[in-house]
């Protein structure tokens, strides 16, 4: 039993890397923008919240770094796709590619850098309850953050005003337009917003969750969180599940080879991908349903006036 | 109106930063040895009255970032003390992170035209390409590790690396609790599956108890991976863990979690001040001093080395003081055992995992047997993913 806890509590820290930056890229794509830039951003936030915290010794200015570091790729992938009307997938690769360089150049001397012990946490009171102490009650704070980010993403959606502006400028930036929105300014602040998001994502995973730089190191999470989205048709609680559930298989093909169960590791290796797909889509199966969710002019152009 | 010109302009842009983004790629990938003098025109070849002998360029291919403080690191520093012990009898460079695929081969031709005359390739993978390489370039010497595969002009050297996992068993059989032990593999070959089996006979040969936990990542090198397997070893129950990965994630997440674990290729005490129980390190100094040596007194030829403690090659390092002084002795016992050939690892009587001797009584394992290692020892749990 306590090592089904230890199991649920390490799927919880490794599906927190990905809701983050899948929480980040539902708020782009709500507005109608398709940033495939996101591992790049993540790569780029992963060796500046690194060098922030080798530097200043503190995580939370090091979360701050890569929320900067995600938001500045951003608002660049912003400008281009927004204003100048570039293609979005292409932008979003170039941005994915840049990061991915720029990341491995600047994070050259860092490489041999290791951070200050990691503080642990846990929930005063909470944390030594039988099995939900240690299966819930002993994260890092972010890994809470995450779950208060989606609920409070979902409220801003769909209670809020400013939530439904920001689906109308992706459902039909036309009408939005005609009523007096500025439908460029809020789809840069949701692209911003975004790539801050997939910065904190970026940061926490070089500062928390495996504490060290390497080129490369995100492994394509970035590319995950952008499929988790789609799969998830853009329902935020949806994406945490998602995010979860491949933290979980993740962690469960492990436990299992730990248990020597007969199975190929290879075989093993791609289940997290294959049942995170399997069961967003057997959640959402219904194709109109899909559709209906997805905001109309994802990926499209917009031009004010002609 | 303004749109079409917009787009162009964009293009125009656009293709810049790919430009760009490609040149720092570019850098990230590729140092050059400072100091390289440029290379003396072929016609030098021919005129007899040379002063100074034109030094041997000498080219290293490796898997990984020189920072990754592992594998690649321990490769990076044995060059660094060639180039330091040869002077400029010699000119080393070096290429990192050159993948195990069609790359490599692109990679050793262009290093071939580049001058060098001696090319080392530092991973398993680099195997057939570096056969290819060496077969349309015969006066270049090329020196592949941890291969099986030689020719006329490649010849293939290695470390016995599980002389250090043995040792690092003898402590961890000391010093785990809960008698499970972890290690988080990279990828299914003999050579890690030796390490694996070493591993746990020495943690046998002090504490019959042990069971082995494995797990596999299959890579080389991917951090959060690393961390992510020995997670789950240790919500297995594993206290000690051990790693045949290049980066020091395993022992990073031993340290968070309150555990043991031990640094591996080269000295990673620093990554994990209180998990950090010895590292096994690999010193490529003396072989690679015998390589260039070779070369330069023309005395190189093909064949396989297989170099261990007792060549200095193996050791086991920064023994943390968290290990009593007995198993510290005992340890110290093994490695002088292995140095003057007193004492050997793959010994019979060795038990298989399916409960059949492996190795009869007394008889001692050649290196054909321990480089074709395809199963676990008795004490291992689980079953290795090759799918034979």
């Amino acid at each position: 039993m306590n090592e089904f806890a230890l199991l649920l509590a390490a799927t919880l820290s490794a599906g927190t890397v990905l809701a983050i930056a899948a929480l980040g890229l539902l708020i782009n794509e709500r507005a109608g923008i398709v940033n495939l830039g996101a591992e790049g951003m993540m790569l780029v936030a992963a060796i500046a919240g690194f060098a922030t915290a080798v530097h200043t010794h503190n995580d939370w200015l090091a979360f701050a770094a890569g929320a900067a570091a995600g938001a500045v790729m951003a608002a660049a992938f912003g400008l281009l796709v927004i204003w100048l009307n570039t293609n979005q997938y292409a932008t979003g690769l170039a941005l994915s590619l840049f990061g991915t360089g720029f990341s491995a150049f600047v994070g050259i001397r860092y490489t041999q850098e290791k951070l200050a012990e990691r503080p642990h946490f846990e929930v005063p009171g909470l944390a030594d309850l039988p099995f939900v102490g240690p299966a819930l009650f002993r994260q890092h704070p972010m890994v809470y953050l995450a779950v208060a980010l989606m609920l409070g993403l979902a409220w801003f959606l769909y209670r809020s005003r400013a939530g439904l502006v920001l689906r109308a400028v992706g459902e039909s930036p036309e009408s939005a337009h005609a009523l007096g929105y500025p439908v460029r300014r809020i789809r840069l602040a949701a692209v911003v917003a975004g790539g801050a998001l997939c910065g904190v994502a970026g940061a926490y995973l070089s500062v928390i969750y495996t504490p060290l730089w390497v080129e490369g190191m995100t492994a394509g999470k970035g590319w995950i969180a952008l499929a988790l989205t789609t799969f998830a048709t853009w329902r935020p609680a949806r994406v945490l599940l998602g995010a979860y559930l491949f933290g979980g298989v993740t962690m469960l093909q492990f436990h299992l080879q730990g248990e020597g169960v007969q199975v190929a590791s290879q075989f093993l290796t791609m289940l997290p991908y294959l049942a995170t797909i399997v069961v967003l889509v057997l959640i959402s199966r219904n194709p109109a349903w899909i559709r209906a969710n997805m905001p109309a002019s994802i990926g499209k152009p917009f031009f004010p006036g002609g | 109106m303004t749109l079409l010109a917009k787009r162009a302009l964009l293009k125009l842009s656009g293709g810049a930063a790919l430009a760009a983004a490609a040149a720092l790629v570019g850098c990230g990938k590729k140092e050059e040895a400072p100091a390289a003098p440029a290379a003396a025109p072929a016609s030098v070849a021919a005129s007899a009255a040379v002063a100074k002998p034109e030094p041997l360029k000498v080219a290293f291919a490796y898997v990984g970032p020189v920072g990754d403080a592992g594998w690649t690191f321990a490769h990076d520093n044995a060059r660094k003390a060639v180039q330091a012990e040869f002077g400029d009898r010699i000119v080393t460079t070096f290429v990192e992170n050159v993948p195990e695929s069609a790359d490599a081969e692109r990679v050793m031709r262009d290093l071939v035209g580049q001058g060098n005359k001696l090319i080392f390739g530092t991973t398993f993978g680099y195997m057939e390409p570096m056969l290819k390489v060496a077969a349309d370039s015969k006066d270049v010497k090329f020196e592949h590790a941890t291969g099986y595969k030689a020719a006329e002009n490649m010849r293939t050297y290695d470390s016995r690396t599980y002389e250090g996992a043995y040792m690092a068993g003898v402590i961890a059989g000391r010093m785990t609790k809960s008698n499970v032990l972890g290690v988080v593999g990279s990828i299914p070959i003999p050579e890690v599956i030796r390490n694996i089996n070493s591993f746990t006979l020495g943690a046998q040969s002090v504490n019959p108890k042990v069971r082995t936990k494995v797990v596999w990542v299959n890579k080389w090198f991917d951090p959060p991976k690393e961390g992510e397997g020995a997670a789950s070893l240790i919500s297995g129950g594993a206290d000690v863990l051990f790693q045949n990965t290049d980066s020091s994630a395993v022992l990073q997440k031993a340290e968070e979690k309150g555990k043991f674990a031990f640094g591996w290729d080269s000295d990673m005490s620093k990554f994990g001040p209180k998990a950090h129980l010895a590292s096994a390190v690999i010193n490529w100094t003396p072989y690679y001093k015998k390589a260039i040596d070779d070369a330069l007194t023309g005395s190189w030829a093909t064949g396989s080395q297989w170099w261990g403690v007792k060549e200095g090659a193996i050791d086991i390092v920064s023994v943390s003081d968290t290990v009593p002084a007995d198993a510290k002795a005992q340890v110290e016992k093994v490695k002088a055992g292995l140095k003057d050939g007193s004492f050997v690892i793959w010994k019979g009587p060795i038990v298989g995992q399916d409960g059949k001797e492996a190795l009869a009584k007394d008889a001692v394992a050649d290196d054909k047997f321990l480089g074709g290692i395809n199963f676990y020892v008795k004490g291992v749990d689980g079953k290795i993913p090759s799918g034979k």
